[in-house]
């Protein structure tokens, strides 16, 4: 069994974001990076269906900035090589873009199971790992949230709609798109760390992949970021410190008579 | 130029954003055609109430093996209202449903996806763009089409008005179908599980109210409910409160949540994390308790109040049950 997980490199939920002073991207000097939090249900759930069918784990990213760090911090989990796609002429592409480059890296790979994080935290589209699967021709499982395996082709994926949950039968290969609750992921391992640095991370280049770098990155996309801005200001309101049920009747006040809530 | 709206339904019923997604057509679409396609099984008059809130033409596909969504399958039937009505625009909800399908549909399609938009808008020149959350609310990014030719969107529930629906209005039904798809054989939905607790839908609700750390543990979230339970709004939490274990994920606000945006957001025991914060402060109001005079919630919000929330909430519930049957 051979699993892929795409991984992306996010500033962290902790971070504070500023606008930088050309109103469209962001001020990275200093910014967290993380592993997108949802990419890492899905790079425990590779190597917990590894450990269940044996086979590898490879991880795919995209590159930009320290992503290295966090494909050694993949590999230190227990992956057991990791693929990088630099080049800066790809940085900005769009959704659809970044399906396209990704399918493209993936396709040369024979994976059984494909898996994304549901959402990246950064950019919120919901959208790049179920285009992958269009592009590819495979079907998909997104928000999956639990994976009973009927056999080793073919599963049982809980998918979290509101209020209800879908079950989803599904033939490998496939892509599922992971959601919380689907998994706890592990912390690296000293020995983990360790193996990490001897494993392999191989540089992919557009070339290579026959990606054509003109129709893609900031320039090719088929959407560009016209303007980036900090949301809008809420200043303090009223807060009350007193005796409770007066606290609580002068707010019920405000909410009626002011804000015609409640 | 018309507009193409996928209208989700789930037993016959549809939420508020397909509507909301209908008003905005119209309002892009002034002087063209409102599409709208349908999809499911024993429709009844789903179809009229879809023209009454500004459909003109209904693309409808009522099929028994319709009855459970599938992506696949459905993807090819959006193709193929798609292209009988040839519209510049199509308009997803994002919902579980809209963000499961529109990925796929575009792909196929090759249009651009402007995903998660709070607002559309298109300039003289035909150019389509749309304002969107991104880093969980902590800036709002203007995502613009380049060139021309159809676009798809995703639509966030509760970013635009709900029109009234106009029993007058006129409009056609034409039914669709698509061939099979073989890829619809294998990814399919093969039953649907009712959740045990309550039904959490935190995009759709107008008010929530959400409980954090400060509950010190699971059972305390009956007060939480209690309150929302007066006001007729959904439970919400903070992530600390999720990861404690004492709520499911599907009530988490914030950025590694849900983003929310209703009318009313009351945050109980909750300090107010930046991840939390970026999350639900485009409410249209907000009321923070907490015992910490300087809890960062403090600084966000419309109403606080300084206490013990074990004392306050059950008086907040109790005088807001007065002043409702009174």
């Amino acid at each position: 069994m051979h699993v892929v997980v795409c991984m992306k490199q996010v500033p962290s939920s902790e971070a504070r974001i500023a606008v930088s002073a050309d109103g469209r991207t962001i001020d990275r000097t200093g910014l967290e990076m993380v592993i997108n939090p949802y990419d890492e249900y899905a790079i425990e759930e590779a190597l917990r269906v590894r450990e269940k069918f044996g086979g590898s784990v490879t991880v795919l990213s995209l590159g930009a900035g320290k992503v290295e760090e966090a494909l050694r911090t993949c590999l230190a989990m227990g992956a057991d090589s990791a693929l990088i796609l630099k080049e800066e002429a790809l940085t900005g592409s769009d959704s659809h873009g970044t399906a396209q480059i990704l399918a493209s890296a993936i396709r040369p790979l024979g994976a059984d199971l494909i898996l994304f994080g549901k959402i990246s935290i950064d950019v919120e589209n919901h959208a790049t790992g179920v285009a992958v699967a269009e592009i590819l021709g495979l079907p998909h499982v997104s928000v999956a949230t639990k994976i009973d395996w009927t056999d080793e082709r073919h599963l049982k994926v809980h998918r979290e709609i509101e209020g209800a949950t879908e079950l989803v039968e599904v033939e490998l290969p496939a892509v599922l798109t992971a959601n919380k609750g689907l998994n706890e992921p592990r912390y690296p391992s000293l020995p983990g760390i360790m193996k990490a640095k001897k494993k392999p991370i191989e540089e992919l280049t557009a070339a290579g992949l026959a990606i054509d770098l003109a129709a893609h990155g900031a320039a090719g996309s088929q959407l560009e970021i016209a303007k980036l801005v900090p949301p809008p200001a809420r200043t303090a309101g009223q807060v009350f410190k007193g005796e409770a049920r007066e606290s609580v009747l002068a707010v019920l006040k405000g909410l009626r008579e002011e804000r015609k809530l409640v | 130029m018309d507009v193409l709206v996928f209208a989700e339904q789930r037993d016959g019923k549809f939420k508020r954003s397909v509507h909301e997604c209908l008003g905005l057509a119209r309002r892009l679409a002034p002087d063209g055609k409102v599409h709208a396609v349908l999809i499911g099984s024993g429709l009844g008059d789903c179809a009229a109430a879809l023209i009454a809130r500004g459909a003109d033409r209904v693309h409808a596909a009522d099929h028994p093996g319709l009855s459970m969504y599938n992506s696949a399958g459905y993807t090819a039937l959006v193709e193929a209202a798609y292209r009988s009505s040839n519209p510049s625009i199509v308009l997803f909800q994002a919902t579980a449903m809209g963000r499961d399908l529109a990925p796929r549909f575009a792909a196929r399609i090759g249009v651009p996806l402007i995903p998660e938009a709070l607002s559309v808008e298109i300039a003289s020149d035909g150019s389509v763009s749309a304002v969107k959350s991104v880093y969980g609310g902590k800036a709002f990014a203007t995502l613009r089409a380049r060139g021309n030719g159809a676009r798809a969107v995703t639509v966030r529930p509760g970013a635009c008005p709900m029109p009234d629906p106009d029993p007058s209005r006129t409009g056609e039904v034409v039914p669709l179908s698509a061939q099979e798809e073989p890829l619809s054989l294998r990814a399919r939905v093969a039953s649907l599980l009712q959740s045990v607790g309550d039904a959490v839908d935190l995009q759709e609700a107008e008010i929530i109210v959400s409980g954090g750390r400060g509950l010190k543990g699971p059972e305390n979230f009956a007060l939480i409910k209690d309150l929302a339970g007066s006001l007729g709004g959904a439970v919400g939490a903070s992530r600390a409160a999720v990861d404690a274990g004492w709520i499911d994920h599907q009530h988490q606000v914030g950025q590694t949540g849900t983003t929310v945006s209703p009318k009313l957001y009351i945050a109980c025991g909750i300090s107010g994390a930046i991840q939390h914060l970026a999350g639900m402060r485009t409410s249209g109001c907000i009321v923070a308790i907490n015992k910490d005079p300087d809890a960062p919630i403090f600084k966000t919000a419309d109403y606080g109040i300084v206490g013990d929330l074990f004392e306050i909430v059950p008086i907040l519930t109790e005088e807001i049950r007065k002043m409702r049957s009174s």
